[in-house]
Protein backbone atom coordinates (compact mmCIF):
# COMPACT_ATOMS: atom_id res chain seq x y z
CA UNK A 1 0.00 0.00 0.00
CA UNK A 2 0.87 3.16 -0.80
CA UNK A 3 0.16 6.77 1.10
CA UNK A 4 -0.69 10.55 0.42
CA UNK A 5 -2.38 12.95 2.92
CA UNK A 6 -5.91 14.37 2.11
CA UNK A 7 -7.24 17.89 3.46
CA UNK A 8 -10.46 16.26 5.44
CA UNK A 9 -13.52 18.64 4.51
CA UNK A 10 -15.86 16.02 6.12
CA UNK A 11 -13.63 12.91 8.62
CA UNK A 12 -14.48 9.81 7.98
CA UNK A 13 -13.45 6.11 7.42
CA UNK A 14 -13.88 4.30 4.48
CA UNK A 15 -12.57 1.70 1.79
CA UNK A 16 -13.17 0.01 -1.22
CA UNK A 17 -12.80 -0.34 -5.02
CA UNK A 18 -11.86 3.29 -6.78
CA UNK A 19 -13.99 4.81 -9.42
CA UNK A 20 -11.50 7.21 -11.19
CA UNK A 21 -12.28 10.06 -13.27
CA UNK A 22 -10.23 13.33 -14.52
CA UNK A 23 -13.61 14.66 -15.49
CA UNK A 24 -15.49 17.30 -13.59
CA UNK A 25 -19.24 15.36 -13.21
CA UNK A 26 -22.46 17.44 -12.65
CA UNK A 27 -24.57 15.23 -10.22
CA UNK A 28 -27.82 16.19 -11.65
CA UNK A 29 -28.69 14.51 -14.70
CA UNK A 30 -24.98 12.84 -14.18
CA UNK A 31 -25.84 10.26 -10.90
CA UNK A 32 -29.00 8.07 -10.78
CA UNK A 33 -29.41 8.58 -7.00
CA UNK A 34 -31.49 5.45 -7.19
CA UNK A 35 -29.09 3.01 -8.22
CA UNK A 36 -25.76 4.98 -8.06
CA UNK A 37 -24.85 4.69 -11.43
CA UNK A 38 -23.35 7.67 -14.13
CA UNK A 39 -26.10 8.16 -16.26
CA UNK A 40 -24.60 10.85 -18.06
CA UNK A 41 -23.95 10.48 -22.00
CA UNK A 42 -21.67 12.93 -22.02
CA UNK A 43 -18.88 11.81 -19.64
CA UNK A 44 -16.57 9.21 -20.01
CA UNK A 45 -17.88 6.91 -17.08
CA UNK A 46 -21.04 6.69 -18.76
CA UNK A 47 -23.01 3.32 -16.97
CA UNK A 48 -20.42 2.87 -14.47
CA UNK A 49 -21.79 2.33 -10.63
CA UNK A 50 -20.17 4.27 -8.10
CA UNK A 51 -22.30 3.55 -5.04
CA UNK A 52 -20.36 2.06 -2.26
CA UNK A 53 -16.79 2.93 -3.86
CA UNK A 54 -14.16 4.97 -3.64
CA UNK A 55 -15.15 7.58 -6.07
CA UNK A 56 -11.97 10.18 -6.77
CA UNK A 57 -12.98 12.64 -9.20
CA UNK A 58 -11.73 16.36 -9.70
CA UNK A 59 -15.23 18.22 -8.37
CA UNK A 60 -18.83 18.60 -9.50
CA UNK A 61 -19.74 21.05 -12.25
CA UNK A 62 -23.02 22.03 -13.25
CA UNK A 63 -26.12 22.34 -11.09
CA UNK A 64 -25.74 23.27 -8.18
CA UNK A 65 -29.18 21.01 -7.73
CA UNK A 66 -26.32 18.12 -7.25
CA UNK A 67 -26.04 18.43 -4.00
CA UNK A 68 -29.32 17.18 -3.28
CA UNK A 69 -28.91 14.62 -6.01
CA UNK A 70 -25.90 13.42 -3.65
CA UNK A 71 -28.47 13.77 -0.36
CA UNK A 72 -30.44 11.43 -2.08
CA UNK A 73 -28.12 9.11 -2.68
CA UNK A 74 -26.41 9.20 1.16
CA UNK A 75 -30.26 8.58 2.48
CA UNK A 76 -30.92 5.88 -0.04
CA UNK A 77 -27.46 3.73 0.69
CA UNK A 78 -26.48 4.40 -2.84
CA UNK A 79 -23.70 7.45 -1.68
CA UNK A 80 -20.13 6.72 -2.97
CA UNK A 81 -18.38 5.08 0.49
CA UNK A 82 -15.94 8.04 -0.02
CA UNK A 83 -15.25 11.16 -2.09
CA UNK A 84 -11.73 12.08 -2.66
CA UNK A 85 -11.45 15.57 -5.07
CA UNK A 86 -8.88 17.69 -6.01
CA UNK A 87 -10.97 20.84 -5.81
CA UNK A 88 -12.29 22.14 -2.29
CA UNK A 89 -16.34 21.19 -4.22
CA UNK A 90 -19.29 23.24 -2.27
CA UNK A 91 -21.77 21.50 -4.22
CA UNK A 92 -20.32 17.94 -3.17
CA UNK A 93 -19.34 18.86 0.28
CA UNK A 94 -23.04 20.32 0.98
CA UNK A 95 -24.49 17.43 0.06
CA UNK A 96 -22.83 15.23 2.59
CA UNK A 97 -22.83 18.44 5.51
CA UNK A 98 -26.68 18.06 5.48
CA UNK A 99 -26.26 14.34 5.13
CA UNK A 100 -25.03 14.30 8.19
CA UNK A 101 -27.35 16.86 9.60
CA UNK A 102 -30.62 15.19 8.54
CA UNK A 103 -29.84 12.04 8.41
CA UNK A 104 -26.88 11.60 10.68
CA UNK A 105 -25.21 9.47 8.09
CA UNK A 106 -21.35 10.57 7.40
CA UNK A 107 -20.10 10.63 3.41
CA UNK A 108 -16.27 10.82 4.18
CA UNK A 109 -14.78 13.58 1.66
CA UNK A 110 -10.95 14.91 1.41
CA UNK A 111 -9.22 16.52 -1.03
CA UNK A 112 -5.50 15.84 -2.29
CA UNK A 113 -2.80 17.70 -4.44
CA UNK A 114 -2.87 17.66 -8.18
CA UNK A 115 0.45 15.27 -8.25
CA UNK A 116 -1.60 12.87 -5.30
CA UNK A 117 -4.49 13.20 -7.67
CA UNK A 118 -2.95 11.73 -10.73
CA UNK A 119 -1.27 9.19 -8.11
CA UNK A 120 -4.65 7.84 -8.03
CA UNK A 121 -5.14 7.12 -11.44
CA UNK A 122 -4.08 3.92 -11.37
CA UNK A 123 -5.15 2.98 -7.76
CA UNK A 124 -7.86 -0.13 -7.44
CA UNK A 125 -8.23 0.06 -3.95
CA UNK A 126 -8.32 2.59 -1.29
CA UNK A 127 -8.47 2.91 2.67
CA UNK A 128 -9.42 6.30 4.07
CA UNK A 129 -8.78 7.30 7.58
CA UNK A 130 -10.38 9.59 9.60
CA UNK A 131 -7.59 11.79 9.86
CA UNK A 132 -7.32 12.38 5.65
CA UNK A 133 -4.76 9.36 5.00
CA UNK A 134 -5.35 8.01 1.35
CA UNK A 135 -3.49 4.41 1.90
CA UNK A 136 -3.95 3.12 -1.77
CA UNK A 137 -2.82 0.19 -4.27
CA UNK B 1 -13.85 31.42 10.64
CA UNK B 2 -13.78 34.59 12.41
CA UNK B 3 -17.50 34.45 13.75
CA UNK B 4 -19.63 38.21 14.87
CA UNK B 5 -21.19 38.48 17.58
CA UNK B 6 -24.80 37.66 16.06
CA UNK B 7 -23.26 34.61 13.95
CA UNK B 8 -22.43 33.14 17.15
CA UNK B 9 -25.77 33.54 18.89
CA UNK B 10 -27.45 32.26 15.57
CA UNK B 11 -25.23 29.02 16.07
CA UNK B 12 -26.44 28.87 19.75
CA UNK B 13 -29.73 29.07 19.37
CA UNK B 14 -30.69 32.43 20.51
CA UNK B 15 -33.25 32.91 17.49
CA UNK B 16 -34.21 29.40 17.05
CA UNK B 17 -33.11 25.65 15.77
CA UNK B 18 -34.14 26.59 12.03
CA UNK B 19 -31.75 29.62 11.69
CA UNK B 20 -29.02 27.72 13.74
CA UNK B 21 -29.31 24.79 12.12
CA UNK B 22 -28.90 27.38 8.72
CA UNK B 23 -25.59 28.68 10.19
CA UNK B 24 -24.58 25.51 11.14
CA UNK B 25 -24.53 24.14 7.50
CA UNK B 26 -23.35 27.64 6.76
CA UNK B 27 -20.42 27.92 8.56
CA UNK B 28 -19.47 24.30 7.73
CA UNK B 29 -19.34 25.26 4.03
CA UNK B 30 -17.65 28.78 4.90
CA UNK B 31 -14.31 26.09 6.61
CA UNK B 32 -15.15 23.95 3.10
CA UNK B 33 -14.44 26.73 0.74
CA UNK B 34 -11.80 28.65 3.30
CA UNK B 35 -13.32 31.78 3.83
CA UNK B 36 -12.21 34.15 7.00
CA UNK B 37 -15.61 35.47 7.80
CA UNK B 38 -19.41 35.89 7.13
CA UNK B 39 -20.88 38.98 5.06
CA UNK B 40 -24.75 39.83 4.73
CA UNK B 41 -26.66 39.25 1.44
CA UNK B 42 -29.77 41.95 1.07
CA UNK B 43 -31.98 38.96 -1.15
CA UNK B 44 -32.26 35.49 -1.60
CA UNK B 45 -33.62 33.43 -4.67
CA UNK B 46 -34.04 29.57 -3.59
CA UNK B 47 -34.34 27.12 -6.12
CA UNK B 48 -34.43 24.44 -3.56
CA UNK B 49 -38.55 24.76 -3.73
CA UNK B 50 -38.11 22.30 -6.88
CA UNK B 51 -39.34 18.31 -5.84
CA UNK B 52 -36.30 16.41 -6.80
CA UNK B 53 -36.21 13.99 -4.52
CA UNK B 54 -37.53 13.21 -1.09
CA UNK B 55 -34.19 14.51 0.48
CA UNK B 56 -35.29 17.63 -0.64
CA UNK B 57 -38.96 17.25 0.87
CA UNK B 58 -37.39 16.37 4.29
CA UNK B 59 -35.24 19.05 4.29
CA UNK B 60 -37.65 21.75 3.49
CA UNK B 61 -40.48 19.78 5.88
CA UNK B 62 -37.55 19.75 8.57
CA UNK B 63 -37.37 23.69 8.62
CA UNK B 64 -40.85 24.40 8.18
CA UNK B 65 -41.44 22.19 11.01
CA UNK B 66 -39.06 24.34 13.27
CA UNK B 67 -40.85 27.34 11.95
CA UNK B 68 -38.13 29.12 10.09
CA UNK B 69 -39.44 32.58 8.68
CA UNK B 70 -37.05 33.95 5.98
CA UNK B 71 -35.47 37.72 7.16
CA UNK B 72 -34.66 39.02 3.74
CA UNK B 73 -36.77 39.28 0.77
CA UNK B 74 -36.77 35.91 -0.88
CA UNK B 75 -38.22 34.79 -4.61
CA UNK B 76 -38.62 31.16 -5.22
CA UNK B 77 -37.17 29.47 -8.44
CA UNK B 78 -39.87 27.35 -11.02
CA UNK B 79 -41.00 24.34 -9.26
CA UNK B 80 -42.19 21.26 -10.13
CA UNK B 81 -46.02 22.11 -10.48
CA UNK B 82 -48.04 24.35 -12.66
CA UNK B 83 -49.88 25.01 -9.01
CA UNK B 84 -53.04 26.91 -10.55
CA UNK B 85 -53.69 24.64 -13.02
CA UNK B 86 -52.41 21.14 -11.83
CA UNK B 87 -54.69 18.88 -13.73
CA UNK B 88 -53.75 20.08 -16.86
CA UNK B 89 -50.02 18.24 -17.91
CA UNK B 90 -51.58 14.58 -17.01
CA UNK B 91 -49.16 14.98 -13.27
CA UNK B 92 -49.94 11.48 -11.11
CA UNK B 93 -51.78 12.41 -8.13
CA UNK B 94 -48.77 11.56 -6.18
CA UNK B 95 -46.34 13.53 -8.16
CA UNK B 96 -49.22 16.74 -7.51
CA UNK B 97 -49.16 16.03 -3.72
CA UNK B 98 -45.57 15.78 -3.09
CA UNK B 99 -45.02 18.91 -5.19
CA UNK B 100 -47.93 21.10 -3.61
CA UNK B 101 -46.02 19.89 -0.35
CA UNK B 102 -42.84 21.37 -1.58
CA UNK B 103 -44.43 24.28 -2.32
CA UNK B 104 -45.91 24.78 0.90
CA UNK B 105 -43.65 24.15 3.13
CA UNK B 106 -41.45 27.40 1.43
CA UNK B 107 -44.65 29.69 1.75
CA UNK B 108 -44.67 28.96 4.78
CA UNK B 109 -41.18 30.12 5.55
CA UNK B 110 -42.56 33.39 4.13
CA UNK B 111 -40.77 33.29 0.18
CA UNK B 112 -42.32 35.43 -2.38
CA UNK B 113 -43.96 32.94 -4.77
CA UNK B 114 -42.48 34.32 -8.15
CA UNK B 115 -41.78 30.76 -9.21
CA UNK B 116 -39.58 31.54 -11.64
CA UNK B 117 -36.21 30.57 -12.62
CA UNK B 118 -35.79 34.25 -14.26
CA UNK B 119 -36.53 36.26 -11.27
CA UNK B 120 -34.36 39.36 -12.74
CA UNK B 121 -37.42 39.83 -15.06
CA UNK B 122 -39.82 40.28 -12.35
CA UNK B 123 -39.88 43.27 -9.93
CA UNK B 124 -37.72 41.76 -7.30
CA UNK B 125 -34.67 42.46 -9.23
CA UNK B 126 -31.21 43.26 -7.41
CA UNK B 127 -28.87 46.12 -7.72
CA UNK B 128 -25.41 46.75 -9.11
CA UNK B 129 -23.09 46.13 -6.31
CA UNK B 130 -25.25 44.58 -4.14
CA UNK B 131 -24.17 41.66 -2.12
CA UNK B 132 -27.56 38.58 -2.75
CA UNK B 133 -27.08 34.36 -2.91
CA UNK B 134 -28.94 33.31 -5.46
CA UNK B 135 -29.59 30.14 -6.61
CA UNK B 136 -30.33 28.53 -10.02
CA UNK B 137 -27.04 28.39 -12.50
CA UNK B 138 -29.00 31.00 -15.16
CA UNK B 139 -30.21 33.31 -12.62
CA UNK B 140 -27.09 33.13 -10.80
CA UNK B 141 -24.57 33.80 -14.06
CA UNK B 142 -27.65 36.82 -15.26
CA UNK B 143 -27.46 39.00 -11.42
CA UNK B 144 -23.50 38.90 -11.88
CA UNK B 145 -22.91 39.57 -15.22
CA UNK B 146 -26.11 41.47 -16.71
CA UNK B 147 -26.72 43.33 -13.68
CA UNK B 148 -23.54 43.41 -11.62
CA UNK B 149 -25.07 42.20 -8.67
CA UNK B 150 -22.65 39.86 -6.34
CA UNK B 151 -23.51 35.83 -5.82
CA UNK B 152 -21.80 32.59 -5.45
CA UNK B 153 -23.30 29.80 -6.96
CA UNK B 154 -25.84 28.83 -4.32
CA UNK B 155 -28.31 26.33 -4.39
CA UNK B 156 -29.64 23.49 -2.67
CA UNK B 157 -30.03 24.00 1.22
CA UNK B 158 -27.39 27.28 0.77
CA UNK B 159 -29.98 29.70 -0.27
CA UNK B 160 -32.92 29.19 2.26
CA UNK B 161 -29.89 28.89 4.84
CA UNK B 162 -28.76 32.24 3.31
CA UNK B 163 -32.28 33.33 3.54
CA UNK B 164 -33.31 32.56 7.43
CA UNK B 165 -30.04 33.84 8.89
CA UNK B 166 -28.86 36.90 6.10
CA UNK B 167 -25.51 35.75 6.34
CA UNK B 168 -23.06 33.67 3.47
CA UNK B 169 -19.29 32.80 3.67
CA UNK B 170 -17.06 35.86 2.16
CA UNK B 171 -15.37 34.12 -0.58
CA UNK B 172 -15.58 33.81 -4.16
CA UNK B 173 -17.61 35.91 -6.37
CA UNK B 174 -19.09 38.02 -3.40
CA UNK B 175 -15.22 39.90 -3.62
CA UNK B 176 -14.51 42.03 -6.08
CA UNK B 177 -10.70 40.81 -7.20
CA UNK B 178 -12.14 37.31 -7.96
CA UNK B 179 -14.62 38.81 -10.60
CA UNK B 180 -11.86 39.86 -13.22
CA UNK B 181 -11.92 37.96 -16.10
CA UNK B 182 -10.23 34.92 -16.90
CA UNK B 183 -10.10 34.23 -20.69
CA UNK B 184 -10.78 36.48 -23.60
CA UNK B 185 -13.14 35.06 -26.34
CA UNK B 186 -13.04 37.12 -29.71
CA UNK B 187 -15.63 36.83 -32.01
CA UNK B 188 -14.00 36.76 -35.84
CA UNK B 189 -16.11 37.50 -39.25
CA UNK B 190 -19.68 36.79 -37.70
CA UNK B 191 -21.95 37.51 -40.44
CA UNK B 192 -24.39 40.09 -39.07
CA UNK B 193 -27.19 38.71 -39.31
CA UNK B 194 -26.44 35.85 -37.20
CA UNK B 195 -25.61 38.22 -34.46
CA UNK B 196 -28.98 39.31 -34.42
CA UNK B 197 -30.64 36.28 -34.42
CA UNK B 198 -31.78 34.24 -30.78
CA UNK B 199 -30.41 31.33 -31.42
CA UNK B 200 -26.49 32.41 -31.98
CA UNK B 201 -26.76 33.56 -28.28
CA UNK B 202 -27.73 30.57 -27.12
CA UNK B 203 -25.05 28.67 -29.16
CA UNK B 204 -22.20 30.92 -28.10
CA UNK B 205 -23.69 30.46 -24.51
CA UNK B 206 -23.13 26.20 -25.21
CA UNK B 207 -19.99 26.62 -26.65
CA UNK B 208 -18.41 29.08 -24.04
CA UNK B 209 -20.03 26.72 -21.35
CA UNK B 210 -17.63 24.09 -22.95
CA UNK B 211 -14.57 26.11 -23.28
CA UNK B 212 -14.38 28.07 -20.22
CA UNK B 213 -15.76 25.70 -17.72
CA UNK B 214 -15.56 27.38 -14.39
CA UNK B 215 -13.18 30.28 -15.39
CA UNK B 216 -14.96 33.80 -16.22
CA UNK B 217 -14.84 34.35 -19.84
CA UNK B 218 -14.87 37.98 -21.12
CA UNK B 219 -16.09 38.23 -24.71
CA UNK B 220 -15.45 41.10 -27.31
CA UNK B 221 -17.63 41.48 -30.60
CA UNK B 222 -21.25 41.03 -29.40
CA UNK B 223 -23.13 44.32 -31.03
CA UNK B 224 -24.36 47.18 -28.98
CA UNK B 225 -27.93 46.62 -29.15
CA UNK B 226 -27.62 42.79 -27.86
CA UNK B 227 -30.99 42.57 -25.52
CA UNK B 228 -31.16 41.49 -21.53
CA UNK B 229 -32.94 38.36 -23.61
CA UNK B 230 -29.77 37.74 -25.74
CA UNK B 231 -27.70 37.84 -22.86
CA UNK B 232 -30.27 35.53 -21.09
CA UNK B 233 -29.87 32.82 -23.90
CA UNK B 234 -25.94 33.07 -23.23
CA UNK B 235 -25.94 32.66 -19.89
CA UNK B 236 -28.07 29.94 -19.72
CA UNK B 237 -26.06 28.09 -22.33
CA UNK B 238 -22.66 28.81 -20.43
CA UNK B 239 -24.31 27.61 -17.05
CA UNK B 240 -25.74 24.82 -18.44
CA UNK B 241 -22.26 23.00 -20.57
CA UNK B 242 -19.88 24.99 -18.17
CA UNK B 243 -19.78 26.29 -14.59
CA UNK B 244 -19.41 29.62 -16.02
CA UNK B 245 -21.18 31.81 -12.73
CA UNK B 246 -19.84 35.41 -14.40
CA UNK B 247 -19.00 36.66 -18.07
CA UNK B 248 -18.13 40.05 -18.99
CA UNK B 249 -19.53 41.07 -22.83
CA UNK B 250 -16.93 44.05 -23.48
CA UNK B 251 -18.83 47.29 -23.98
CA UNK B 252 -21.91 45.58 -23.00
CA UNK B 253 -22.21 44.34 -19.18
CA UNK B 254 -21.79 46.86 -16.35
CA UNK B 255 -18.41 45.08 -14.74
CA UNK B 256 -16.59 45.76 -18.70
CA UNK B 257 -16.82 49.38 -20.53
CA UNK B 258 -13.92 48.07 -21.98
CA UNK B 259 -11.22 44.99 -22.22
CA UNK B 260 -8.98 46.86 -19.93
CA UNK B 261 -11.61 47.31 -17.36
CA UNK B 262 -13.00 43.47 -18.18
CA UNK B 263 -9.56 41.90 -16.89
CA UNK B 264 -8.26 44.20 -14.52
CA UNK B 265 -5.18 43.43 -14.56
CA UNK B 266 -5.33 39.75 -15.04
CA UNK B 267 -2.99 37.82 -18.33
CA UNK B 268 -5.28 35.97 -20.06
CA UNK B 269 -5.32 33.58 -23.07
CA UNK B 270 -7.49 34.85 -26.61
CA UNK B 271 -9.23 32.39 -28.19
CA UNK B 272 -10.95 32.96 -31.33
CA UNK B 273 -14.52 32.12 -32.30
CA UNK B 274 -15.30 31.81 -36.03
CA UNK B 275 -18.57 31.14 -37.77
CA UNK B 276 -17.39 27.19 -37.91
CA UNK B 277 -16.63 26.87 -34.01
CA UNK B 278 -20.30 28.08 -33.56
CA UNK B 279 -21.36 25.38 -36.26
CA UNK B 280 -19.73 23.12 -34.30
CA UNK B 281 -21.02 23.93 -31.19
CA UNK B 282 -24.54 24.27 -32.65
CA UNK B 283 -24.96 20.81 -34.16
CA UNK B 284 -23.81 18.99 -30.68
CA UNK B 285 -26.85 20.95 -29.40
CA UNK B 286 -28.83 18.78 -31.46
CA UNK B 287 -29.45 15.65 -30.60
CA UNK B 288 -32.22 14.15 -33.05
CA UNK B 289 -31.79 14.42 -36.92
CA UNK B 290 -34.67 13.57 -39.59
CA UNK B 291 -37.99 15.87 -40.21
CA UNK B 292 -39.39 13.94 -37.23
CA UNK B 293 -41.02 16.53 -35.24
CA UNK B 294 -43.52 16.04 -31.74
CA UNK B 295 -43.18 19.31 -29.84
CA UNK B 296 -42.08 22.76 -29.92
CA UNK B 297 -41.19 23.60 -26.22
CA UNK B 298 -39.96 26.74 -25.63
CA UNK B 299 -38.93 28.63 -22.30
CA UNK B 300 -35.30 27.78 -20.76
CA UNK B 301 -35.31 30.09 -19.03
CA UNK B 302 -38.99 30.72 -18.74
CA UNK B 303 -40.01 32.81 -21.44
CA UNK B 304 -40.35 36.75 -20.87
CA UNK B 305 -42.39 39.09 -21.78
CA UNK B 306 -40.92 40.28 -24.65
CA UNK B 307 -39.63 36.91 -25.98
CA UNK B 308 -43.78 36.12 -25.94
CA UNK B 309 -44.74 39.54 -27.37
CA UNK B 310 -42.55 37.79 -30.11
CA UNK B 311 -43.82 35.09 -30.23
CA UNK B 312 -47.19 36.46 -30.96
CA UNK B 313 -45.84 38.10 -33.69
CA UNK B 314 -44.46 35.06 -35.56
CA UNK B 315 -47.43 32.97 -35.11
CA UNK B 316 -50.60 35.57 -35.61
CA UNK B 317 -52.80 34.01 -38.01
CA UNK B 318 -51.17 30.96 -38.66
CA UNK B 319 -51.74 27.67 -36.95
CA UNK B 320 -49.77 25.35 -35.26
CA UNK B 321 -49.73 21.58 -37.16
CA UNK B 322 -52.12 19.61 -34.83
CA UNK B 323 -49.50 16.74 -34.57
CA UNK B 324 -47.04 19.12 -32.87
CA UNK B 325 -47.79 19.93 -29.85
CA UNK B 326 -46.53 23.71 -28.60
CA UNK B 327 -45.59 24.50 -25.30
CA UNK B 328 -43.95 28.11 -24.06
CA UNK B 329 -43.01 27.30 -20.16
CA UNK B 330 -42.73 30.74 -17.98
CA UNK B 331 -44.31 32.25 -15.22
CA UNK B 332 -47.45 33.90 -14.05
CA UNK B 333 -46.55 37.39 -14.08
CA UNK B 334 -45.83 37.20 -17.86
CA UNK B 335 -49.06 35.22 -18.37
CA UNK B 336 -50.78 37.93 -16.84
CA UNK B 337 -48.88 40.39 -18.71
CA UNK B 338 -50.21 38.84 -21.92
CA UNK B 339 -53.62 38.97 -20.82
CA UNK B 340 -53.74 42.57 -20.37
CA UNK B 341 -52.47 42.86 -23.33
CA UNK B 342 -55.27 41.11 -25.28
CA UNK B 343 -52.27 38.61 -26.63
CA UNK B 344 -52.89 35.77 -25.07
CA UNK B 345 -55.44 34.79 -27.03
CA UNK B 346 -53.40 34.76 -29.79
CA UNK B 347 -51.49 32.46 -29.00
CA UNK B 348 -54.28 30.10 -28.13
CA UNK B 349 -55.67 30.18 -31.10
CA UNK B 350 -52.72 29.73 -32.98
CA UNK B 351 -52.48 26.10 -30.83
CA UNK B 352 -50.03 27.44 -27.80
CA UNK B 353 -50.32 26.17 -24.74
CA UNK B 354 -48.72 28.12 -21.99
CA UNK B 355 -47.24 26.65 -18.58
CA UNK B 356 -46.88 28.31 -15.56
CA UNK B 357 -44.70 27.87 -12.67
CA UNK B 358 -42.04 24.92 -13.84
CA UNK B 359 -40.80 23.63 -16.95
CA UNK B 360 -40.29 20.33 -18.24
CA UNK B 361 -36.70 19.10 -16.94
CA UNK B 362 -38.51 20.04 -13.30
CA UNK B 363 -41.74 17.97 -13.92
CA UNK B 364 -43.29 15.08 -15.91
CA UNK B 365 -45.24 17.06 -18.13
CA UNK B 366 -44.61 15.51 -21.81
CA UNK B 367 -46.70 13.37 -22.87
CA UNK B 368 -44.84 9.51 -23.44
CA UNK B 369 -45.68 10.44 -27.33
CA UNK B 370 -43.36 12.95 -27.26
CA UNK B 371 -40.02 11.47 -28.35
CA UNK B 372 -38.42 14.40 -30.24
CA UNK B 373 -39.12 18.70 -29.64
CA UNK B 374 -37.20 21.31 -30.77
CA UNK B 375 -36.44 24.62 -29.00
CA UNK B 376 -34.15 27.10 -29.36
CA UNK B 377 -33.11 26.80 -25.30
CA UNK B 378 -29.78 25.58 -25.32
CA UNK B 379 -30.19 24.55 -21.89
CA UNK B 380 -33.45 22.44 -23.00
CA UNK B 381 -31.15 21.21 -25.54
CA UNK B 382 -28.15 20.37 -23.57
CA UNK B 383 -30.06 18.80 -20.58
CA UNK B 384 -33.46 16.78 -22.06
CA UNK B 385 -31.73 13.77 -23.58
CA UNK B 386 -30.11 12.68 -20.04
CA UNK B 387 -32.88 13.89 -17.38
CA UNK B 388 -36.33 13.27 -19.28
CA UNK B 389 -35.09 11.10 -22.58
CA UNK B 390 -35.97 12.87 -24.96
CA UNK B 391 -34.48 14.15 -28.03
CA UNK B 392 -33.91 17.34 -29.08
CA UNK B 393 -33.70 19.53 -32.63
CA UNK B 394 -31.96 22.88 -31.95
CA UNK B 395 -33.34 25.96 -33.82
CA UNK B 396 -33.99 29.36 -33.56
CA UNK B 397 -37.13 30.85 -32.60
CA UNK B 398 -38.57 31.09 -36.18
CA UNK B 399 -37.25 27.94 -37.13
CA UNK B 400 -39.36 26.42 -33.89
CA UNK B 401 -42.73 27.94 -35.28
CA UNK B 402 -42.08 27.39 -39.04
CA UNK B 403 -41.30 23.69 -38.00
CA UNK B 404 -44.49 23.50 -35.58
CA UNK B 405 -46.73 25.06 -38.12
CA UNK B 406 -45.92 22.66 -41.17
CA UNK B 407 -45.55 19.49 -38.72
CA UNK B 408 -41.72 18.59 -39.66
CA UNK B 409 -37.74 19.97 -38.85
CA UNK B 410 -37.64 22.62 -40.70
CA UNK B 411 -34.42 24.79 -40.55
CA UNK B 412 -32.66 27.97 -41.71
CA UNK B 413 -29.53 27.31 -42.68
CA UNK B 414 -28.34 30.34 -44.76
CA UNK B 415 -27.64 32.54 -41.67
CA UNK B 416 -24.69 30.23 -40.54
CA UNK B 417 -23.30 29.88 -43.51
CA UNK B 418 -20.58 32.07 -44.55
CA UNK B 419 -21.11 33.36 -48.18
CA UNK B 420 -24.22 34.96 -46.90
CA UNK B 421 -24.76 39.19 -46.29
CA UNK B 422 -26.83 41.09 -45.19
Amino acid sequence: MEMIQGQVLIAGGAQGQVVFTDEPLSFWGGYDARDGMIIDKHHALYGAHVAGKIFVLPSARGSSTGSGILLEAIRLGNAPAALILKRRDAILALGAIVGRELYNKILPLVVVSDTDFERLHKARFVRLQHDGVVEYE
Amino acid sequence: MNLNQRDEQLLNGNFGPAPQMAMRILTQLGEVVGADEMLDVEQVHVDGCIYESEAHLDFAEKLAALNARVIVPTTLNATSLDLRHPDAWGYSAQWKSKAQRMANAYLAMGCTPTWTCAPYQTEFVPKFGQQIAWAESNAIVYANSVIGARTNRYGDFTDICAALTGRVPKYGLHLKENRRGQILFELVNIPAALLRDDAFFAVLGHFLGKRAGDQIPVILGLPRNTTQDNLKALGAGAASSGGVALFHAVGITPEAPTLEAAFGGNSYERVEITLRDLNDARAELSSANGSQLDAVILGSPHFSLQESLRLVELVRGQKINLSVEFIVTTNRIVREALHARGVLQTLTDAGVRLCEDTCILLSPMLRKEIRVLMTNSAKYAYYTPNLIDRRVVFGSLRDCVASAVQGRVVRDEGMWSAGREE
